[in-house]
């Protein structure tokens, strides 16, 4: 269904600013029909690889296709089959949700009676009835997300794009908003989702790619790159808040002790140990030998590899470690004006 | 929530394309509604635009009511004279914020809203903000010409109506045109702000809106003479001076005399250059 080959991107290069290169070479290929996650933390180029799919932005190199068409010379057509729910909700505050959608429908050329019918349908399905007809600026996070994936959904697009679709949102809205795309996916629709989310992804996609500095650095269904990943993860934790020099004693201990492919301190973590261990009873081992040097354990818990396993073993780091050495070197503002018009 | 529903699926059957009049009519009608529905529920634009003029209408009228007679060419009072102005004022300060809902629409992202949907023509966002701010500034115009004429300074013929119509339809296309280029071309709402408010009160003033050429020292009179406001006032002062002809002179310029028909000749085609010298901007902005 989607098709991107070798796409580079990169914004600013300016005087004054640093280039950013933002897509470095990335390839996806979404299958139709699938619910495709696009994991990734903040930065990595989701949104970019988003925007250009959805023809808002022109790469630097590379093709994009969307069911057989090329996006960069047949745009129009790609934007009848696709349907986007963008990160920051853009919507009227003057108009109520009523009148937004009404407005959508006509821009996607349906027919009056066709266009009433699917609202009030998709009114129904996102349990938007109460408030549809208050101006939207009245609006909770919750319920600007739902009338934009309503709006997203007016077209019955072959292709549902959403980037972020339940970033700050509440409990109750996310659900709501996994339960609609589950049936999408469930009746024929392609979705394709950008998250840094790991449950979310986990819960929801059946493929998934790992995004890292403009590049696509693993794929695969959930099950399998957790599989592939082979053995246990187990959580050590001799202290609360271990120190740099015990994390080392430790990790020395265990380093040779049968079973124990692998230790890494987790310095992000309160100085944490993760091991990687055959299955079977590693635990019971590891007890008697921290008991044997005397060492104390806060907490010692084993798991079946997870998503964020999956993304450490990729990037060499966690995703919230990766979350957190970009947080403070975007400027939202710079964003903004390049995604400008 | 309600459970599943046949009717997610995706649209398999692609109907007929529909002509493209109907497709670019339902896109651009449906965004001058929105544009509509923004004003009725917001009203202090159209308030504003008719309060302001009518402010200028009245002092300024109030202010040389005492000039001395026989000091305007053709004699007659400052508010008879004084009303073409402020009409074509009007509709000209309306205009200039034409660009204004687009530089929004473009910083709330809106605008990315209106470029993914498959519009048939993305001049339909450009028409649309023509249609509306026309339509407005007609409005705003036609409450000041009933208020002058209220305030007993006169109202055009049928044909002298037709001809304010048209100058001020000429006129409103140009500086539309020309806001719409500055919302795309400026970086914000501040500094388009910026601009029509500094754009706003010498063009004004350089024009024979308050005072007539043979008033102004030289240089002035040489840039009223070029200044499009002026081409805009003197026809319609002409109209509402009584009965006329196109070939008749209605402006003095320095470099020489200009019919009405010569001044409306010189606000369509530079209402026609304007929206040629904006398009590439346009397209660059909106493909």
């Amino acid at each position: 269904m989607i098709e991107l080959q070798h796409l580079s991107k990169q914004f600013g290069g300016g005087s004054r600013l640093a280039s950013v290169q933002a897509l470095d070479d990335l390839c996806l290929s979404v299958p139709e029909g699938c619910l495709f996650g696009l994991l990734g933390p903040n930065g990595a180029g989701k949104t970019t690889a988003l925007r250009i799919l959805c023809t808002l932005l022109a790469p630097d190199a590379g093709s994009v296709t969307v069911a057989g068409l090329d996006v960069l010379t047949q745009p129009r057509a790609v934007r009848r089959l696709l349907g986007y729910v963008a990160q920051e909700v853009a919507i009227d505050k003057i108009l109520s949700g009523r009148e937004l959608l009404n407005l959508q429908g006509d821009l996607y050329h349906l027919a009056a009676a066709e266009r009433h019918g699917r609202i009030a349908e998709l009114i129904a399905l996102l349990g938007m009835e109460e408030w549809i007809d208050r101006r939207c600026g009245t609006y909770s996070g919750g319920m600007r997300r739902r009338l934009d994936l309503a709006a997203g959904l007016l077209h019955r697009p072959r292709l549902l794009v959403l980037d972020e679709p339940t970033v700050g949102l509440d409990i109750e809205s996310r659900a709501a908003i996994w339960q609609v795309l589950q049936q999408l996916r469930d009746q024929g629709t392609t979705v394709l989702l950008s998250s840094h989310y790991l449950e979310e992804v986990d819960a929801l996609a059946d493929r998934l790619a790992i995004v890292e500095a403009g590049r696509v650095i693993a794929e695969g269904t959930p099950e399998a790159l957790k599989n592939a990943l082979g053995g246990d993860r187990v959580t050590l934790r001799v202290r609360e808040f271990s120190d740099a020099g015990e994390a080392a004693r430790v990790q020395a201990l265990l380093q040779d002790c049968p079973g124990v492919r692998q230790v890494v301190v987790n310095r992000s973590q309160g100085y944490s140990l993760n091991l990687v261990v055959q299955d079977g009873d590693v635990i019971e081992r590891l007890r008697h030998q921290l008991a044997a040097a005397e060492l104390p354990v806060f907490a010692l818990a084993q798991s079946r590899p997870s998503l964020d396993d999956v993304y450490l073993q990729a990037t060499g780091r966690t995703l919230m470690d990766a979350e957190l050495s970009v947080a403070g070197l975007r400027d939202p503002k710079l964003e903004r004006k390049q995604s400008m018009r | 929530m309600t459970s599943a529903t046949p009717s997610l699926g995706p649209l398999q059957a692609v109907a007929a394309e529909p002509s493209a009049f109907a497709e670019i009519r339902q896109e651009t009608l449906a965004l001058t509604r929105r544009l509509f529905v923004q004003l009725a529920r917001r009203p202090s634009t159209l308030v504003a635009g008719v309060l302001q003029p009518l402010i200028w209408l009245v002092l300024f009228g109030a202010l040389f009511a005492n000039a001395p007679e026989g000091l305007l060419p053709g004699g007659g009072s400052y508010g008879r004279f004084l009303g073409a102005g402020v009409i074509v004022f009007t509709a000209f300060s309306a205009a200039l914020n034409a660009g204004l809902p687009v530089m929004f629409d473009r910083e709330f992202g809106f605008l990315n809203r209106l470029l993914v949907a498959p519009l048939r023509s993305r001049s339909s966002i450009v028409l649309a903000s023509v249609l509306y701010i026309t339509s407005l500034s007609l409005v705003q115009s036609l409450a000041i010409m009933v208020t002058a004429a209220l305030l007993g300074y006169g109202w055009p013929g049928a044909a002298g109506l037709l001809l304010v119509l048209v100058t001020l339809l000429l006129l409103v296309f140009a500086v539309t045109a020309l806001s719409l280029g500055l919302a795309f071309a400026l970086p914000g709402h501040i500094e388009l702000i910026a601009v029509i408010f500094v754009a706003n009160l010498p063009l004004l003033f350089a024009s024979t809106a308050l005072a007539p050429i043979s008033f102004m020292p030289t240089w002035l009179g040489w840039l009223a003479a070029l200044n499009p406001l002026t081409f805009a006032i003197e026809p319609i002062r002409a109209a509402y001076g009584g009965a006329f002809h196109l070939s008749n002179v209605v402006l003095n310029a320095p470099y020489g005399d200009l019919s009405a028909a010569t001044c409306l000749g010189i606000l369509a085609a530079l209402a026609v250059g304007l929206f040629l010298a904006i398009r590439p901007l346009l397209d660059r902005k909106l493909t």
